[in-house]
């Protein structure tokens, strides 16, 4: 029987010539990932069971992104206790204030991770990387731990769903809009323990920023991990940023999968998932009453230089509505320094909004931008749950970095119609 | 081994966010995380929970993000097992690494009311609502995972397989 994307890269790591779904292995990691709240328990748990050396110091990625600039001291002392582990054991892939970025729009970036790679992070949106072609799930902790020691990790093969897509987006639609049209279609549960294997041929019309903001999204159906074939696209941007080689690897034409889905691209519109489920799907043309306090243009999700040229192209020599509050926060510091250097910082400011240096922040309502009781903010998060941004009586809305832009300048959820 | 308790109830797809806002997650401390366990939707929980008592839950419980504060502080609260219909996949992942016993079954998990006083063994998978006197049997763990917990966590498992050899 044939094997999926993800089965035949769990095969390879797992040193067998075939998997099936349900099977438990255990696999070589490629990269193992945490940031500034997970780490600290990692490294409590790492010296708890006795260990006093990782398995490779190239291999492990720790990211202070959530809580830095620290937020106040407690966070600072986790963000010493990770400085410290990585200076004891010469982690090479420690990014501190100035050189960190939002850890899923960084390694990417950076060239850390790449096409087929097994990678576990301790961040639920480490399924980030399947748009580079690669295995890649969030993990907790304590598999941190395991897997900085032994840089191996047990894993159930899973069955998978594939989505096949066609056509192409419309302008003003972006991977943001497909994958919450694909949650609000199968669910928060949607994809439970699965793979969401992304093919088609409209897969080649998608940019890289697309497929990982697409990928990064598969957590919120459930999935184990999501994934796209590589391409040209994936190899032009490999290319002259991998520390690694590449390992290309495809589905088996006579791959088994539980469902498969057809996507037509051109008839996605602007989406937005109400309060409190990203499953609350809605097209953004039937939300034009709904007044927003807050837009927040970031995150994992949507930080990337597409999402920063899109902010841009709707917010330049325009004003945002009056009493609304807008964030916009560059993925990495790369990104930061090309939007500064591109002119959309001086842009994004004349329009009325603040720009931040790299942070998880406001999305999981840690700081730089938390809602007061019955607010409402629409943002290129990932995540609308109960008191998420903040207090438990404020809400947030999902929506494209265009969608959330368009809604800064009139203050209710309004589309982009394009110009 | 089995705990026995008193019933908190919860819907479908509970999320870590509100089983541990990031709000608080400025510390890794297990202590002063857990009392703030559930305040988002049930801000009695912490008040009212004993040791040995038994969450009962819907579809997804646990899902969203990958922190491990999440079942670290169920458990530090003194649950003694959570039982729902499905887990998200990382939380059910670090139940079993850090020791909280969680059970799938979708007709308990239905059918247990709040405030019922259930008991739970872990052996053979058998829940007993001692209130209405129904007996329900739920999905015992392949032998993979059985080691884990019998190890006492991943990490525990993995030194003893170092010392095995």
């Amino acid at each position: 029987m044939g094997m999926t994307m993800t089965q035949k890269i769990l095969a390879a790591h797992a040193g067998l010539e075939s998997v099936e779904a349900g099977q438990l292995i255990v696999a070589k990691l490629d990269i193992v990932l945490g940031n500034d709240i997970t780490t600290p328990v990692a490294v409590n748990e790492f010296k708890k069971a006795g260990f006093d050396s990782v398995f490779d110091k190239d291999r492990i990625a720790i990211v202070l992104d959530h809580f830095v600039p620290n937020k106040d001291i407690k966070a600072a002392e986790q963000s010493k206790t990770c400085r410290e582990f990585a200076c004891s054991h010469c982690v090479s892939h420690f990014y501190d204030v100035g050189k960190m970025g939002i850890e899923h729009a960084l390694l990417p970036e950076q060239g850390v991770v790449t096409a087929g790679d097994c990678i576990i992070g301790a961040d639920s949106h480490t399924c980030t990387y399947g748009a580079l072609g690669a295995f890649s799930t969030g993990v907790g902790s304590t598999d941190m731990a395991a897997g900085m020691a032994t840089g191996k990790a047990w894993f159930k093969v899973p069955s998978a769903i594939k989505f096949n897509l066609t056509g192409s987006l419309p302008s003003n639609c972006s991977g943001k809009d497909v994958i919450l049209t694909v949650i609000g279609m199968i669910g928060v549960d949607g994809a439970l323990y699965k793979s969401m294997e992304f093919t088609g041929d409209g897969v080649h019309g998608l940019s890289m920023d697309d497929r990982l903001c697409i990928c990064n999204m598969a957590i919120e159906a459930g999935a184990k991990n999501g994934i796209f074939p590589v391409d040209d696209v994936t190899l032009n941007y490999l290319n002259g940023r991998s520390e690694r080689p590449a390992a290309v690897f495809e589905a088996d034409p006579d791959a088994e999968y539980e469902k498969v889905i057809d996507i037509d691209l051109s008839k996605i519109v602007p989406t937005v998932a109400c309060p409190h489920l990203p499953e609350n799907t809605r097209p953004a043309s039937d939300l034009h009453s709904v007044k927003v306090d807050q837009v927040v243009i970031g995150s994992c999700t949507n930080g990337r230089m597409e999402d920063m040229q899109a902010a841009y192209n709707i917010l330049k020599g325009k004003k945002v509505a009056d009493g609304i509050r807008v964030i916009i926060i560059p993925g990495t510091m790369q990104i930061y320094r090309e939007c500064v250097e591109r002119g959309y910082v001086t842009a994004f400011i004349d329009a009325g909004a603040v720009v931040s240096t790299p942070t998880c922040g406001p999305c999981l309502g840690g700081y730089m931008g938390i809602l007061a009781a019955g607010e409402k903010c629409i943002a290129t998060t990932n995540r609308n749950f109960v008191g998420r941004m903040g207090h438990v009586d404020s809400e947030v809305y999902l929506a494209s970095p265009h969608t959330a832009a368009a809604s800064a300048l009139t203050g209710y959820i309004t589309e982009y119609k394009g110009v | 081994m089995n705990t026995q308790g008193k019933v908190f109830k919860y819907p479908d797809n509970v999320d870590t966010d509100v089983i541990i806002p990031a709000r608080y997650l400025n510390t890794p401390d297990a202590k002063e995380l857990s009392l703030h366990c559930m305040e988002d939707i049930d801000s009695e929980f912490v008040k009212n929970v004993k040791k040995g008592d038994i969450m009962v839950a819907g579809w997804n419980f646990g899902c969203g993000s990958s922190r491990e504060h999440a079942p670290l502080v169920i458990k530090t609260c003194g649950t003694g097992c959570v039982i729902a219909k499905s887990f998200a996949r990382i939380f059910y992942r670090n139940a079993i690494n850090i020791g909280l016993p969680i059970l799938e079954c979708e007709q308990a998990a239905e059918e247990i009311n709040a405030n019922d006083e259930v008991e739970v063994n872990f052996d053979t998978g058998v829940i007993t609502d001692i209130t209405t006197g129904k007996i329900y049997k739920s999905q015992p763990f392949p032998p993979f995972i059985q080691n884990i917990i019998k190890s006492g966590g991943l990490l525990k498992s993995l030194k003893e397989g170092e010392n095995n050899g």
